[in-house]
């Protein structure tokens, strides 16, 4: 047990005396259990909102962009606000499972999984807004450098929405053969624990013919590592790059060389807020409170806190140095968000973002589970009016004044936004059914260091 | 290739362990261990050689990062030349900034996807791969090591049966 050490200071992150069998019961269990009535409930309301979504991604692609809301001076408004927000999502699940990995913080074992499957679930969403912009989406290979019969002509690479197309698919193939490394001996756990032939079958599928040999064991945690030390600097870029669309344009509000960092930290930010909200929903509804314990909320709501504070720092920068520039366009475009026809937006991104995570200094907020609740959800309304204001308020006040307008958007904006969030849910509740929710793999590892049955036993032997 | 096979189960990773520790020094041949989830420590007792797939890994990377130099030059610079927003792209160097964040991209691309390729191949894994872990238990909560017998039966179980054993199996293998 002396190899096991850890600080009795750091508190259990696995509780209810588990033994390494009772972690594969507790993690199979949503698998080879039914599906309540909630779950099926709260799935057709996906898949309905998911319908409509495609409905309306049908209606913009068969009638023409002009569908939405846009006008000739917003030229570009929900579609690009939806996509930087599902893509800032996505960041926590990376964060999670690479940043937190090479830091050797355990109690990222019990939420790593989940929390990649969110990632890959909101990049696909991302994803489906530049395609859908495109208007010709059958023409979506043109962003590929591949050779061509319209006489050599290349895709420009000095462009940042081209830097966006490598950044987001590298991501996007990175995160998930990540994620499924990972599944693989969770996968091949629940093939040999399977009963039913069909499910047998495809967890052999899936699990590759993992056998978990000793040399296989050792070229895993190579691969985790490496992988964790590629995701981190992949994760910082992809929203670098993202936030670059805005920052290498010459628009004031957008022209501002704090965005990279901004943007990571509001990723990160709106990243952690959503991996609360599916979290603290699916500890309760598959029964994985021993595993996704309060400590570990409470450590995602330090992390809410502690990058909400760098946004807040970034929106009163921002404000300064508009002032400090002395340049009268750049103090416009900001005296114009926090006072114009779009203060609403402003001051509810404000409120949500700056002032709501700043309660988590309180121990008794932090770790009130319907409070952490209400604040991931606020967090990720905030976040969406962040882009929002960015976006729409910097493009509103044209340079002349006579193209000066507003945006509304259309029901087909709203449709599309809508079916994404649908489309998310429906993947999400379709994995909590099918996928070992828990990397249980790697839990059982933490096991004797962390869980509270073998702390009690180290309390009690003094060692 | 032995066809008899003395698996010697256990139900948890220190003993197993000590097990490995115990046989290794008596001089007994382990085949192979399956265990549940990776055991710290167990590549090291068994004598395995550290996995060069890191180092595969950097080559694959360095390949991507002089793959996207030639793209780019290939397709900026040398085969249509364009003067775009008053920046002309005649020369690799001066264009060279707008190019890194897609350097990078595909360093890690190259890096990443090639690396869990070959670890996929070199530990035969893939779809329709049948699994080849003797008993399913041994993805769940049990520490297998796997002993190829020969005419040792005996010596070899007294020798396993010193160690914090849970199960002893003697298995046939009558296809080899």
């Amino acid at each position: 047990m002396a190899s096991h050490y850890e600080a009795p200071i750091r508190k259990p992150l696995v509780t209810g005396n588990k033994t390494y069998h009772q972690i594969s019961v507790d993690v199979a269990k949503p698998i080879e259990g039914k599906a309540n009535k909630q779950w099926w409930i709260v799935f057709s309301i996906s898949l309905v909102l998911f319908m409509w979504g495609v409905g309306c991604m049908i209606y913009t692609i068969s009638t023409g962009i002009g569908v939405w809301g846009l006008n000739k001076t917003v030229g570009w408004a929900w579609d690009i606000t939806n996509f930087v927000w599902w893509i800032g999502i996505g960041h926590a699940g990376t964060l999670i499972s690479a940043v937190l990995l090479l830091f050797r913080q355990k109690w990222r074992m019990g939420i790593n999984r989940s929390a990649e499957a969110m990632t890959i679930f909101s990049v696909m969403q991302a994803g489906l807004f530049p395609l859908i912009h495109m208007g010709r989406p059958w023409l979506a290979y043109w962003v590929l450098p591949i050779p061509n019969q319209f006489g050599s002509l290349w895709v420009n690479f000095n462009s940042p929405l081209l830097w966006d197309v490598f950044a987001i698919s590298t991501y996007l193939t990175v995160s998930l053969v990540f994620w499924w490394t990972g599944l693989l001996p969770d996968f091949a756990m629940i093939r040999d624990r399977a009963v039913k032939p069909f499910q047998k079958k495809i967890y052999s599928l899936v699990s590759f013919g993992w056998s978990g040999r000793a040399k296989d064991w050792q070229r895993f945690e190579e691969i985790s590592l490496v992988l964790a030390g590629l995701a981190t600097p992949l994760v910082l870029s992809v929203h670098t790059i993202v936030s670059f669309d805005f920052a290498t344009s010459v628009i004031p509000g957008w022209h501002t060389t704090i965005f990279p960092p901004y943007f990571v930290a509001g990723a990160i930010f709106s990243g952690f807020a959503m991996v609360n909200t599916l979290l603290i929903v699916m500890r309760k509804v598959c029964n994985l409170e021993d595993y996704i314990t309060l400590q570990h909320i409470e450590l995602m709501n330090i992390v809410i806190m502690i990058t909400g504070s760098i946004v807040g720092c970034a929106y009163i920068t921002e404000l300064f140095i508009a002032w400090y520039s002395g340049v009268e366009y750049e103090q416009y475009a900001f005296l114009n968000r926090a006072t114009g026809p779009y203060w609403w937006a402003y001051w509810a991104m404000m409120t949500c973002n700056v002032f709501s995570p700043q309660l988590m200094w309180f121990k008794k907020l932090r770790t009130s589970i319907i409070f952490s609740f209400i604040i991931s959800i606020v967090v990720n309304i905030g976040m969406w009016f962040e882009r929002f204001v960015i976006i729409v308020t910097s493009l509103h006040r044209d340079y002349l004044p006579s193209s000066w307008t507003m945006f509304s958007p259309s029901f087909v904006d709203i449709g599309i936004f809508i079916g994404t969030i649908g489309f998310f849910f429906v993947l999400f509740l379709l994995y909590a059914r099918t996928f070992p929710v828990i990397a249980q793999a790697e839990v059982k590892t933490i096991l004797k260091s962390s869980g509270d049955n073998y702390k009690k036993m180290r309390d009690k032997n003094g060692k | 290739m032995a066809n008899k096979f003395l698996h010697a189960i256990y139900d948890d990773d220190d003993k197993l362990l000590d097990a490995v520790k115990f046989l290794k020094k008596e001089g007994v041949y382990i085949e192979d261990v399956f265990t549940p989830f990776p055991v710290h420590g167990l590549d090291k007792a068994l004598g395995l050689e550290p996995t060069r797939i890191s180092i595969a890994g950097f080559i694959y990377g360095c390949i991507g990062f002089a793959f996207a130099i030639f793209m780019m030059n290939y397709i900026m610079i040398v085969d249509w030349p364009q003067n775009i927003g008053g920046k002309p792209s005649f020369s690799f160097i001066e264009n060279m900034p707008a190019f890194v964040p897609i350097m990078f991209e595909l360093t890690v691309f190259f890096s990443a996807h090639l690396m869990v390729i070959t670890f996929y191949l070199r530990s035969r894994l893939w779809p329709f791969k049948e699994a080849e872990n003797p008993i399913p238990e041994t993805t769940d909560d049990k520490f297998l090591v796997q002993i190829p017998v020969s005419d040792n039966e005996k010596e070899l179980k007294s020798k396993v049966k010193k160690t914090d054993i849970f199960k002893i199996d003697i298995v046939e293998n009558k296809d080899e």
